[in-house]
């Protein structure tokens, strides 16, 4: 196994009383899908914000520890933070499509990164809908507002506009948990063929889609760190009694 | 992923920049106001200037103080708060428990806007006309009316969105006992938003006792504190204006010391509301 | 829009219809005196409410009333654009003094506009929550302050200030254009008027803009940020055009009150008549200053009077539009983000 992103001793602090990450340390493999569980308020988001530097983002929270992506600290000093967050794309809770086109969400980082103009921006942004799956179904309306999109398909465009940008890292907080079924598979069906080429670190609630997907599992419980390994091992023989009483629902 | 000079680089730290130096500008001409006012204000300031009128006029009279005005402000702020009041809560109430998401609710809520738009010069000519249909002279009552008028938008407004923000269930709940409109009007949703109605009394009355505009007309000025709803009255906004365009300096004192009243007055209210919206809202479901 | 404000001037008849369509429906009869009370309470309710509808009804018509022996005597277009203002001769052009709150007005906002905007962008995306909650108890305070107080510090800051050090600079360096020269010694002049204005209206400006880009979702900024862009990036894309139009409804708003500002204005403005003013350092005089420094003798002189009703007349109309146009806008913004 091959790991792609090593968290060393990370502490996280909202107010100074209370710790959401107490010492994480766990490694994340490389192109194979990780996910974290654990009950609610455990930490699950903030450990996947802090992989991408997007817990800068709070008022007044403390960070100490490390995050190393291939091997680079990514909360070192000299580290351009807009450059950590182009290496992974994030799909939130809900999705939110930018206030633009369904064509302009997609262009939007290549623009930004001035990585494409004219024909080859259109034919990346076709490319990376399609990626997503949701080509199809928007081919004929490009150019039309992005919040028209039901629901499921705007967290597909959420999930063009991350690949857009040549990310190396898929970042999902429940990605699925505003979607109906159907969408919900979608969604889990392009994880999957994804990990190909990306490694996904997937934040979910429900157990049976943890069982389909992970490749790697990670069980927090109050901010921290209870049980991480292969997912065949945690989901079969968990060496903790609380992943255990977890996974039986005693939760 | 190590940082470099780049052109984004380069945007952000100039936009960060300018838009960090537009907020110190105006941080520190806002702040030099608040200066001025003390710095001009506290000298003047003496226990004579608040317990005494001016001695021979108000204009070149180089003794006495602004009780005329601090008195006349009170009373016509004071007077026009509770004449509003009574116009803008029955008001408040109707639109929201009887005519909720009426075409009638959005007409007056209209005419509110418009209101609230017109400036206060305005509201001072129309109430001159009105003075002077009813063969009336500027009076405390007249500059009570028209301010009023200017404070009526104000505080509706201020009334309309607390009580927009009373939840539904709250009223479903009161017909479900059998309380009729009027029952669930005056004993859940007036108990609801009271919070509400004293912040948006003290916002009207800040706004009514700096208003200069409207009271030129309609209460006219006078060196002596007031006695009758028909005379003339003075007002510290007025004491201001007038005073300081006067050559004297003692004169201007007065001028400066009811700035600063005035500033703290405001103050008081500002402090007060958010004091008493805190308070009060204990008891508020939300 | 349109269909409302015909509402509005049919209100009387409106609410009198209202009137009767609720003694007709409420046709069951009452026994118990609770059932009495909610009837009359209601009507009593009702009634207060005509009060507003009816106010600006009765407020336009009685101005109208009062213009209208000038707009007998004059031509609209004689009095709208007649540049000379001698009441006593019977000379009563308003040109001078429209433009007059035009010019103040312009500068004002070219001052205000983007300091405000700027101002609004650091507190709502990079200023530490502490500033936020240090700058709005102070920006509810300012916005609060009566305008005599701006005008004693535009008496005693701004005005010589543009006497001693702007107008003669910006005359030497710039004196060669018109709008910049400066042949007005005083400071009491259209710039002074504008600055005054321009940090009158700012606190207003200020927290309506800011408010509107706290209604920007989190997570749209967190979308934008997240594929790597820089803040301004985020804030210039993402941020602004959610913004746009509540942006444009505080600046109206800001618009509507510098143009009906009286006293602040009229202290440092300089007010002379008979003069369009040509440059920033001129003096103007407008449309507020002048009714309020002539209403005294107003009822001496044939004419005079009708004519400063018709400039409160005008002055209503103006900024009623604008201030309708603005609210509205942002009714609408702030109730939609609020679901
Ligand atoms: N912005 C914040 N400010 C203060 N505390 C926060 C903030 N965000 C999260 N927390 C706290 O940090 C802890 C971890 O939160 P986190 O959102 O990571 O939990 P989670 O495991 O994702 O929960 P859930 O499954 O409900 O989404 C919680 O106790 C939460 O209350
Ligand atoms: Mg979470």
């Amino acid at each position: 196994m091959e790991a792609h992103i090593r968290v060393n001793n990370l502490n996280v602090n909202y107010t100074s009383e209370h710790q959401a990450l107490k010492g994480i340390n766990v490694t994340i493999p490389k192109h194979q899908i990780t996910v974290i569980i654990g009950p609610s308020g455990c930490g699950k988001t903030t450990l996947l914000k802090s992989l991408d530097r997007l817990l800068d983002l709070t008022d007044g929270v403390s960070i100490s520890g490390e995050v190393l992506l291939d091997g680079v600290n990514i909360y070192a000093p000299d580290i351009d933070v807009t450059a950590v967050r182009k290496k992974a794309g994030l799909l939130p809770q809900r999705p939110f499509p930018l206030p633009m086109s369904i064509y302009d969400n997609v262009a939007y980082g290549m623009r930004i990164h001035n990585m494409r103009k004219g024909k080859d921006l259109d034919r990346a942004v076709q490319h990376y809908l399609e990626l997503a799956g949701l080509w199809d179904e928007v081919k004929d309306r490009l150019h039309g507002p992005a919040v028209r999109l039901s629901v499921g398909q705007q967290q597909r465009l959420c999930l063009a506009r991350g690949l857009a940008v040549e990310p190396e890292i898929i970042l999902g907080d429940e990605p699925t948990s505003a979607l109906d079924p159907l969408s919900a598979q979608h969604i889990e069906k392009r994880l999957l063929e994804l990990k190909q080429d990306y490694t996904v670190v997937l934040v979910t609630h429900i157990l049976r889609q943890a069982k389909r997907l992970a490749d790697y599992v990670i069980f927090m419980y109050l901010g921290e760190v209870v049980e991480c390994g292969p997912a065949h091992e945690v989901f079969e023989n968990p060496r903790q009694e609380r992943t255990r009483a977890y996974l039986q629902g005693l939760f | 992923m190590k940082k470099r000079l780049n052109r984004q680089t380069l945007e952000e730290a100039i936009f960060k920049g300018l838009a960090g130096g537009a907020f110190l500008i105006m941080a520190a001409a806002l702040f030099f106001i608040l200066v001025t006012v003390l710095v001009k204000g506290l000298p003047a300031l003496n226990w004579q200037m608040l317990t005494q009128v001016p001695t021979a006029g108000y204009y070149v009279g180089k003794e006495g103080g602004i009780l005329n005005a601090i008195l006349g402000s009170l009373y016509l702020a004071a007077g026009g708060t509770l004449l509003a009041l009574l116009l803008s809560l029955p008001i408040a109430l109707y639109l929201e428990v009887y005519a909720r998401g009426t075409r009638w609710a959005n007409m007056v809520r209209l005419s509110m806007d418009v209101l609230w738009g017109i400036p206060s010069i305005v509201y001072g000519a129309f109430g001159f006309t009105l003075m002077l249909a009813l063969g009336m002279r500027a009076s405390l009552l007249g500059g009570i009316i028209t301010l009023a008028l200017v404070e009526l938008p104000i505080m509706t407004r201020a009334m309309d969105e607390v009580i927009r923000l009373i939840p539904f269930e709250l009223k479903e709940v009161s017909y479900a006992l059998g309380s009729t409109r009027l029952e669930t009007a005056m004993k859940v949703v007036f108990r609801q938003m009271l919070p509400g109605i004293v912040t948006a009394m003290l916002l009207a009355f800040g706004r009514g006792i700096g208003d200069a505009a409207s009271v030129l007309f309609t209460a006219g000025y006078t060196d002596r504190v007031p006695t009758s709803l028909l005379r003339p009255v003075a007002s510290l906004p007025l004491a201001v204006f007038f005073q300081l365009g006067t050559p004297y300096p003692e004169v201007q004192q007065r001028a400066y010391a009811a700035a600063l009243i005035l500033t703290l007055i405001i103050m008081f209210v500002s402090l007060g509301s958010r004091w008493i919206a805190g308070r009060l809202s204990q008891n508020v479901i939300k | 829009m349109c269909s409302e404000v015909l509402a509005v001037a049919y209100s009387p008849f409106l609410s009198w219809a209202m009137l009767m369509k609720q003694k007709t429906t409420q046709k069951d009869v009452c026994y118990t005196m609770r059932c009495h009370k909610e009837r009359w309470g209601g009507r009593l309710f009702f009634f207060a409410t005509v009060m507003p509808v009816a106010l600006v009804l009765i407020i336009f018509v009685a101005l109208l009333l009062r213009t209208r022996p000038i707009l007998e005597a004059k031509s609209i277009s004689e009095l709208l654009l007649g540049q000379v203002w001698l009441p006593f001769q019977g000379e009563f052009g308003f040109f001078p003094f429209i433009m007059g709150t035009l010019w103040v007005t312009a500068v004002a906002l070219i001052l205000a506009v983007p300091l405000c905007l700027l101002s609004a962008i650091y507190l709502s995306e990079y200023s530490r929550p502490s500033t936020v909650a240090l700058m709005k108890p102070v920006l509810d305070l300012l916005a609060g302050i009566p305008s005599v107080v701006y005008g004693v510090w535009g008496m005693l800051a701004v005005v010589p200030a543009v006497q001693k050090f702007i107008a003669p600079l910006l005359g030497k360096w710039l004196g060669s254009i018109s709008l910049f020269s400066s042949d007005n010694p005083t400071g009491f002049s259209i710039l002074s008027g504008g600055i005054v204005l321009a940090v009158m209206v700012a606190p207003v400006i200020i927290s309506v803009a800011y408010e509107v880009m706290r209604t920007v979702p989190f997570g749209m900024r967190e979308a934008s940020l997240a594929v790597g862009a820089t803040q301004w990036q985020t804030i210039r894309y993402v941020v602004m055009p959610q913004a746009m139009p509540g942006i444009v409804a505080a600046v109206v708003l800001g618009l509507s009150r510098a143009m009906g500002e009286t006293m602040a204005v009229l202290m440092v403005v300089g007010n002379v008549a008979n003069k369009l003013p040509r440059s920033i350092f001129d003096p103007a005089y407008p449309l507020p200053a002048l009714i309020a420094n002539n209403y005294g003798e107003m009822m001496s002189i044939p004419l005079y009077d009708a004519a400063l009703m018709g400039a409160a007349l005008v002055l209503m109309l103006v900024v009623v539009i604008f201030n309708v146009i603005s609210a509205l806008i942002l009714r609408q913004i702030l109730r939609r983000s609020g679901q």
